[in-house]
């Protein structure tokens, strides 16, 4: 007889609750395809989010066991505790159905920091040479893999407790467009992300850098983003 | 709301929390080294009275301190609450100013020639 | 029947989060006891008897063990202060961890010697 796993889903909107269900346990299964075996096979009307299913979309970010994770990403033998796992939708942000959340203000404060290039040239001008050794090109080669899960966001507790706090991935970005030379709107982006709702608010508990499944550290972006903010103040910049 | 005064206040919070590390290092240890022989009014007063050196440092010491407190208060308050606007700020700045207040008094009263 | 989305708490363990935790409450204890360390500093001049018999208060083993802890507390919060310092003004990040532990060594070693002190 093939081994089982008890799985908890929630199940539901804001109000809900967690229901349970058995799915065979199969070798290299991932937490994905455990719920896909789940909406296929025990119960259709389950709801959930996954595009590319190799780790590079971000679109199947979930929590797994109490944890913000990629679930094509998450082998299940790995976080199942006692042949139980549960599985629930990501934190911090509105639940529309079962696992499946609201990402709107989540791209919202992505716009509110200003996270979009502002270009100074034209099609018609020469390329910008930027050496890939330079400073500022290296700060912004460090936090540039971001693909817009929100597992940080999920995983950060100044979201929790302020819900005008731009978050992470906001703010990351907007360090990786601080630190690019050819952008021209920088005087503006500073003046959006350091104020007590930006990069002020952040009390460097790095549990987005912990479970950034790209290993980036918007704790480390959002440090260079207070030290910026100093700079622009003491120039009288901002 | 401004950044430029969100800035500035995080800034007075560490530059505040520098010269507090250093004066708790000191103090620590002279309170350490002076609670040797055990303690009493008599002698925390006698070695301190008239030492116009002491008294700068602990003013210094002092106003660190009634600096750095209410912005960290100010925030645990907001964290905590989610209280907005001004009230986070009025309440830890009546604590700062209290804090001052007592902290000099005692400065001066101790260290005063 | 309502549950919490949030029922599984695990995902705080995690060094960085409990030096966050320990700053904060070290930070609002220290803001709660200093009004009252300068009222009693006042009274050494004010009224040096009423001090003293407040000091000999302050003999009591449980009362050193409390004045260890306020050590161990302003330790605390200043070490973890300086891991906050170095983490904002140097651009650097993987040693943290590293400097969360010796910043908790540091602050429990600094609470001893006040303790030993005192004995």
């Amino acid at each position: 007889m093939a081994d089982t796993l008890e799985v908890s889903v929630w199940r539901g909107g804001e109000n809900g609750e967690y229901e349970t269900y058995t799915v065979p346990s199969r070798e290299s299964q991932t937490v994905l395809d455990i719920v896909t075996y789940i909406q296929r096979r025990l119960d259709p009307s389950l709801s959930y989010r996954f595009a590319c299913r190799v780790g590079v979309c971000g679109s199947c970010a979930m929590t797994v066991n109490g944890k913000a994770r990629w679930t094509c990403r998450t082998h299940a033998r790995l976080v199942t505790e006692n042949g139980k796992l549960e599985i629930g939708p990501l934190r911090n942000l509105p639940v529309v159905k079962d696992l499946a959340t609201d990402m709107r203000e989540f791209f919202d404060k992505w716009a509110k920091a200003e996270g979009n290039f502002k270009p100074t040239t034209t099609r018609h001008d020469e390329f910008a040479t930027v050496k890939p050794s330079d400073k500022k090109r290296k700060q912004a080669t460090a936090a540039i893999e971001c693909i817009g899960c929100g597992v940080c966001y999920s995983s950060c507790d100044v979201v929790a407790w302020n819900k005008d706090y731009l978050g992470p991935a906001a703010l990351n970005r907007a360090w990786t467009l601080i630190n690019d030379v050819r952008d021209s709107g920088n005087d503006e982006r500073l003046k959006a992300v350091a104020g007590d709702a930006g990069c002020h608010a952040c009390h460097s508990t790095q549990m987005c850098q912990e479970r950034c499944p790209k290993h980036l550290s918007p704790t480390a972006s959002i440090a260079g983003l207070k030290r910026a903010a100093t700079s622009a103040l003491l120039k009288g910049k901002l | 709301m401004s950044s430029r005064v969100d800035t500035r206040r995080w800034l007075i919070q560490r530059v505040s929390a520098m010269v507090l590390a250093v004066a708790v290092i000191v103090h620590l240890g002279v309170i350490i080294m002076a609670t040797q022989n055990g303690l009493s009014a008599a002698e925390i007063v006698g070695r301190v009275q008239g030492n116009v050196g002491w008294m700068v440092f602990y003013i210094i010491f002092v106003v660190a301190a009634a600096l750095h407190a209410p912005i960290g208060l100010r925030t645990v308050i907001r964290e905590a609450t989610g209280m907005q606007g001004r009230w986070p700020g009025f309440i830890s700045g009546t604590i700062g100013v209290l804090m001052l207040i007592m902290g000099l008094q005692a400065v001066l009263r101790l260290y005063g020639v | 029947m309502n549950q919490s989305v949030n029922s599984h708490r695990a995902h705080r363990a995690h060094a960085t989060y409990w030096a966050f935790i320990l700053h904060r409450l070290s930070g609002v204890a220290l803001a709660l006891f200093l009004p009252v360390h300068f009222y009693m500093l006042s009274m050494t001049v004010t009224d040096a008897a009423r001090f003293d018999n407040f000091i000999s208060w302050t003999e009591a083993p449980l009362v050193k063990l409390a004045e260890a802890g306020l050590v161990v507390l302003l330790a605390l919060h200043l070490t973890g202060g300086l891991r906050l310092l170095a983490l904002e003004f140097l651009p650097w990040r993987d040693w943290q961890k590293s400097a969360v532990a010796l910043a908790s060594g540091l602050s429990l070693i600094v609470g001893l010697v006040f303790l030993l002190n005192g004995i």
